[in-house]
């Protein structure tokens, strides 16, 4: 027979079998909500009558959206998510830790097997580290803060199987837009995706973070990487209380499809206006021009973007005809970054850096693009209008491309900068 | 109720902008619905008109704002040919109707509707397209008036209940 990894999640979950199209009531390990959709969650839950949540040890606050507050209303948010913090005796990381999703599994909110919720369409980022993890609304997070559960209707599963060994300069983001462009925007939609093969298994947590982190640009609910001696190691001193156990999938497992990548050959690859799936090769594109540059966000705002950034700058500056914009995921990777003498290779070549947030990603804070402009973004949304102006445009792409891009003011193939 | 008709892969940052997610009252939302990729919507649209959408409509952030500017704007119900998951759960929580319909690209721009909810149709032009019905653990909320209202006086949950298929 064989299962699926989120069918066995629920199962354990459970204590019977769960099978895919199965429609369940779940307790969740853990709830992240964040300061945009966060004080909507909470008056929905006030709405629900609830005056208690169901455990504030198991809710993750932070801000990281508007941060630091761009607006009054967004201050006013704030002070609101800070004040029902305090009263419901939940931790808030507040706006010093950095971008949700990071933040969660650097503290070590989400383990292999687990059931994390969070009010963020990129919480399905936590697969990385083997748990189920889900974005949802605010009305449902504020059923999830008052009861703890949550209806779930349990995936299918696409099988992802990643083969072969990555070129220099072609990585974890040049893989997850070359998979995305072959399933689709929404090819995968109520789905799972789970990243396995030869690929998965040798590649680090953070390009596992940022493969997991935009299962959701193919409709997917969640992405998934099987637990591994990477994903231990990554938790230890993070969760002490959780022992390595066993969390397979099985070949035998019913999948809705499995698919099969071969990474030697990749090439870096971008996604060019105004859908995810509009991928192309990095060459097909290169010398289009640039405004903005954008290396940051929950997909690549992680030190080993910046140093590969950095090795792809050597000594050079970056052109004086783009605004190049660097924000560290989080503190520790700003720490990373800034110990290793990074930033002020970075500042001196002359980018801006900003404090650790999501920054233009979101387009409501700062970083904006006015109409005609381009920004090449380390990000994962090029919708119309996300970073700003809905007659701006935004490609995406990885780190190595856009600080290759960034030295020269176009697209540039980080494969071709010696 | 007349229809507006949309494309495919709709997002979320198109139906309401990042920017204006600091406010929650659907009236001041429906402000900004659609602004910059369909501002003729906004300026045109009445109470009790449906919005008719290809597939993927809803795709992207989890933004529950994207239903409520919609319901500020006075639609109640979306047409649609596919919706992305976490739009499609918003909506029924929200108490905006989300109807799955294959044939929705065969529906014209401004033309007059009528939607049978319980016989699982909208009819348009004489023609009458079936639409898939909300699924059954959903169809409790609706029934309810929204999440909030299915929940508010409950007690509890039972965890681990709720299996069928």
């Amino acid at each position: 027979m064989g299962a699926t990894l989120v069918e066995k999640i629920f199962s354990s979950r459970c204590g019977k079998e769960i099978e895919a199209g199965d429609v369940v009531m779940a307790a969740v390990d853990k709830a992240m909500i964040h300061d945009i959709t966060g004080p909507l969650a909470v008056q929905k839950f006030r709405e629900m009558n609830g005056n208690v949540v169901f455990d504030p040890a198991r809710i993750v606050m932070l801000f990281d959206h508007q941060v630091p507050a761009d607006s009054i209303q967004a201050a006013e948010n704030q002070k609101f998510m800070r004040e029902f913090a305090l009263s419901q005796g939940i931790h808030n990381y507040d706006l010093r830790e950095g971008v949700c999703h990071q933040v969660v599994l650097e503290k070590g909110h989400a383990a292999p097997g687990e059931i994390v919720v969070g009010s963020d369409s990129h919480t399905c980022t936590y697969g990385a580290a083997g748990a189920f993890a889900t974005g949802i609304g605010s009305t449902d997070m504020g059923f999830v803060l008052r009861f703890g559960a949550l209806y779930f209707r349990v995936p299918d599963s696409i099988r992802v199987e990643v083969n072969g060994a990555f070129a220099p300069r072609v990585g974890a983001k040049d893989l997850i837009l070359d998979i995305a462009g072959s399933i689709g925007a929404d090819g995968a939609t109520y789905q799972a995706l789970e990243f396995t093969g030869e690929t998965f298994a040798s590649m680090p947590m953070p390009g596992r973070m940022t493969c997991a982190n935009m299962a959701i640009e193919m409709g997917a609910k969640a992405g998934i990487v099987p637990p591994d001696a990477i994903t231990w190691e990554y938790l230890k001193g993070r969760r002490p209380d959780v022992r390595p156990f066993t969390l397979e999938n099985d070949e035998e497992a019913t999948y809705a499809e499995w698919r099969e990548f071969d990474v030697t050959d990749l090439v870096p690859k971008v996604a060019v206006p105004h859908n995810v799936d509009n991928v192309v090769d990095v060459e097909e594109i290169a010398g289009t021009h640039i405004d903005q540059v954008f290396i940051g966000s929950c997909t690549n705002g992680r030190y080993e973007d910046f140093a590969e950034a950095a090795e792809v700058l050597g000594n050079r500056t970056f052109s004086d005809d783009v605004r190049v914009i660097l924000i560290p995921a989080s503190r520790d990777e700003y720490l990373k970054t800034l110990r290793a003498g990074l930033i002020e290779r970075f500042v001196k070549a002359g980018a801006l850096v900003e404090a650790p947030c999501c920054g233009p990603c979101m387009g409501g804070a700062f970083g904006l693009l006015a109409p005609g402009e381009v920004s090449l973004s380390t990000s994962n949304r090029n919708f119309r209008g996300r970073q700003g102006s809905t007659e701006a445009e935004v490609y995406l792409c990885s780190a190595a491309t856009a600080a290759a891009s960034a030295i020269y003011g176009e697209i540039t193939d980080p494969r071709e900068v010696a | 109720m007349r229809i507006w008709k949309f494309g495919d892969d709709i997002d979320t940052d198109a139906i309401i902008p990042g920017r204006y997610l600091t406010e929650y009252d659907p009236k001041k939302l429906a402000e900004h619905v659609f602004e910059g990729t369909r501002d003729d919507f906004r300026a045109g649209v009445q109470e009790g008109d449906v919005l008719v959408a290809g597939r993927n409509f809803g795709c992207g952030s989890s933004r529950e704002h994207a239903p409520l500017a919609l319901l500020g704007a006075g639609v109640k119900i979306v047409v649609a040919e596919s919706f992305a998951r976490i739009f499609y759960r918003n909506a029924v929580n929200t108490g905006l109707l989300p109807l799955i319909c294959p044939e929705a690209g065969a529906l014209v721009e401004g033309h007059e509707a009528v939607v049978d909810i319980a016989g699982g149709s909208i009819e348009s032009d004489g023609v009458c397209h079936a639409t898939e019905a909300v699924p059954p653990f959903m169809q409790e909320i609706v029934d309810a008036g929204g999440l909030v209202e299915y929940a508010k006086n409950l007690e509890e949950v039972e965890l681990c209940t709720g299996s069928h298929r």
